[in-house]
């Protein structure tokens, strides 16, 4: 064991510093949930490409850094520690680009990548439908063989970026006979096919962040389906696997989270302390964020030692969504009657960017398979609990 | 930055865990309680030929002059059988503690340690009591600002009944003409240290209590049956027990990283070492709640082995600095105007 970086690593972690001060925006961009926002981060992920730090996982020969696991926390907590804007294309970049990789005929990594890497095609997933939420193996909609075409039918929901994003990716029953996890097949979607229409839906902001596609006759060439006919499940899987979920939510972000609230919390302890549970309340978010990026290197390492990651995976996405909720949770106790207002109403002094993230927060434990089907999945996989 | 373990490491774990597995029972934990000292001679015979007395005392004393964190493993996995015998703590805190006052006391006591000879008896005064002072032949005692060491012939002790029958606590008193071995600054160090080293201790036999519980409880409700089927099926049993695996998961790495910390003298020592103690010994007290909830009346009795492994859990998590201690600790460096906190701060 040796907790020291490389001098590899701090020079690497030099660079990304000295090229992040010298690009960050000075001023916060706009939600991506807004048409000038999503704008300004496309464009953002053009400047990062630019840079060679859009994609730095992936192999040189894509336009990636190659970067191994450590060096991928080390680039993210460089990239939180300067508020650096969040990534548009995330679903593209860290969920769909690797599967490609592992699963992408060439003609479509070639087609596909670059222009996910410069978020000229920003990505938007297509997972769940209304009967087929926790229980994605409900999936209805179809695609059905008609000579080089696949034909859609159907509705995805919960789409995130859908509404300004380029493409959607998702499974889709091929085979009409089959039952839950069989016959299901990964399609790439464009979104301005003739047959599609892309409903937005207001989330607890008031702002378009998802949205609902509704598939009609929709034609796309069977080149685009990712991996075999009827394998789509298999797929979907690796899409969801334990990596890519930790390069979506590197410890980082939380570590910078606590660590606002720390100052949060002293500049305002005058009033915070009056609720004695305050205090408790930030030293447990200070530790909970520490546990999990030490966790997170610990992982990484054992994977890059060639280790396989378990069931105890499970455990990751329960721990990061209830510390994030619990963290906002408290600046929202803090702020206390100023928690409510929004960031520009005329009096809403030192609320910074609190409540914003407190609702975010709220979909964490429901999104990307609920806590409670999280749970279930340790108690069964790797605690061996009975069915 | 490699954050795991050597395979070395790795196997000797597993080897500790096999003998204690199979020599440490409940069984042999209930007849210990019948003696008057708690102990089972022949179980400590059996742990001096495995070598893991000596473990951490320095090779030319005999020993395998290993460090904290080659220990730390084997400390979860004697949390995990709820070892009566204080191999833990001697390894751990007595051992470094004589290593650092080195000298003629060091010379003449970490070979016998090595040897399985002798035990030596650490007492703070965060404890109030003294952990297996009755089987020590050298105690090293806190008194103020002071150190001293001591032999059984030097003092008295006065037994105190722990709800762990496992755990023999004593007060101890001896005259105050005996002069001190430690003072000062010194004294200070070394008893910040051995605090450190006893609630790392701490920490890692409250991971292996954790997994215990767990795994004993996954066994009852997968045999238990009620509405005719196991209550392991129902999912209020299962999320009772998904909540212990989060929180167990995720105070590993601290406490991996405490003993790292120890080991290689890193200022940030203390810090680590009280956010350890704190998440793991809370992953045991959940622990706790959560399977003797699952383990329904049978959980509260004497007959079922839960509670062997529940109150040392509860034990564990108020000595070697309570709770209020080590959150203080984290809580002052938090909130100093200094604290370097967020992304990149961690190593």
């Amino acid at each position: 064991m040796d907790l020291s970086f490389t001098p590899e690593q701090n020079a690497f972690r030099e660079e990304i510093r000295q090229w992040l001060a010298e690009h960050v925006p000075t001023q916060p961009l706009q939600s991506f949930d807004t048409e000038e926002g999503f704008r300004q981060h496309r464009a953002w992920e053009a400047t990062l490409n630019e840079g060679r730090w859009g994609m730095v996982t992936w192999p040189e020969a894509l336009g990636g850094r190659g970067c191994d696991l450590i060096e991928w926390l080390i680039f993210e907590e460089e990239y939180y520690r300067v508020g650096a804007p969040l990534r548009v294309n995330q679903n593209g970049i860290f969920l769909l680009g690797p599967t490609l990789m592992e699963y992408g005929t060439e003609e479509q990594k070639a087609r596909i990548l670059p222009r996910m890497a410069t978020g000229e095609e920003v990505w938007a997933q297509g997972w769940s439908e209304p009967n087929a939420g926790s229980d994605m193996a409900a999936i209805r909609s179809t695609a059905e063989i008609d000579g080089d075409n696949y034909v859609i039918n159907g509705q995805k929901t919960w789409s995130t970026r859908a509404v300004w994003a380029d493409w959607t990716f998702g499974m889709f029953r091929t085979d009409p006979e089959s039952q839950r996890h069989r016959g299901l097949t990964f399609i790439l979607v464009p979104l301005d096919t003739p047959g599609i229409t892309v409903r937005p839906i207001p989330q607890l902001d008031g702002l378009p962040g998802f949205a609902e596609i509704f598939f009609d006759n929709v034609k796309v060439p069977v080149a685009n389906r990712l991996g075999d006919e009827g394998a789509g499940w298999s797929v979907a899987m690796a899409t969801a696997g334990f990596e890519r979920g930790l390069m979506l939510r590197s410890p980082a972000r939380f570590q910078e989270t606590a660590r606002r609230l720390v100052e949060l919390y002293k500049e305002n302890r005058a009033t915070a302390d009056k609720d004695p549970a305050v205090k408790e309340a930030v030293l447990r978010a200070y530790m909970d964020a520490e546990s999990y990026c030490l966790s997170t290197y610990q992982t990484a390492c054992r994977l890059i030692q060639g280790g396989k990651i378990g069931a105890e995976s499970s455990t990751n996405k329960i721990f990061w969504s209830e510390l994030d909720q619990a963290m906002h949770a408290t600046a929202m106790s803090i702020l206390g009657a100023r928690a409510e207002l929004l960031p520009h109403a005329p009096d809403a002094s030192g609320v910074g960017n609190w409540l914003d993230g407190w609702l975010f927060a709220q979909s964490g434990p429901i999104y990307a398979g609920t806590n409670e089907v999280q749970r279930n999945i340790i108690a069964e996989r790797m605690l061996g609990m009975p069915r | 930055m490699n954050f795991t373990f050597s395979e070395d490491q790795l196997l000797f774990q597993d080897s500790v865990r096999d003998f204690l597995v199979n020599e440490v029972t409940p069984e042999k934990i209930r007849a210990s309680w019948e003696k008057d000292d708690g102990r089972d001679p022949l179980l400590w015979q059996q742990i001096v030929e495995m070598g893991l007395p000596g473990i951490t005392v320095p090779e030319e004393f005999g020993g395998l002059g290993m460090s904290e964190l080659d220990f730390v493993l084997l400390a979860q996995e004697c949390g995990y059988v709820a070892l009566p015998e204080p191999l833990v703590h001697n390894a751990l805190v007595a051992v470094p503690m004589l290593k650092e006052l080195g000298g003629e006391l060091a010379a003449q006591w970490l070979p016998k340690i090595a040897a399985g000879e002798a035990k030596v008896a650490v007492g703070l005064e965060q404890n109030i009591l003294v952990e297996d002072a009755h089987t020590a032949e050298l105690l090293l005692i806190q008194k103020g600002d002071d150190i001293f060491a001591l032999t059984p012939q030097q003092v008295t002790l006065r037994h105190n009944e722990s709800i762990d029958p496992s755990r023999k606590l004593y007060a101890v008193e001896f005259e105050d003409s005996v002069p001190p071995l430690a003072s000062g600054a010194q004294a200070a160090a070394l008893i910040n240290t051995a605090l450190n080293r006893g609630a790392l201790a701490c920490a890692a036999q409250a991971l292996g209590l954790a997994q215990r519980m767990i795994d004993m409880t996954v066994l009852y409700t997968t045999d238990r049956h009620q509405f005719g089927k196991p209550i392991g099926s129902f999912q209020a049993v299962k999320h009772h027990m998904a909540n212990i695996a989060v929180r167990l998961e995720y105070a590993k790495a601290p406490v991996h990283r405490a003993a790292y910390a120890i080991a290689n003298g890193q200022a940030s020592a203390s810090r680590n070492v009280s956010h350890a103690k704190i998440v793991a010994c809370e992953a045991a007290k959940l622990a706790a709640k959560n399977t003797i909830q699952a383990h329904g009346a049978m959980g509260y009795t004497w007959e079922v082995d839960l509670h062997i492994f529940m109150k040392k859990a509860w034990a564990l998590a108020n000595t070697w600095g309570d709770e209020g201690f080590h959150k203080t600790r984290v809580s002052d460096y938090i909130l100093a105007e200094d604290a370097i906190l967020g992304a990149g701060s961690t190593f």
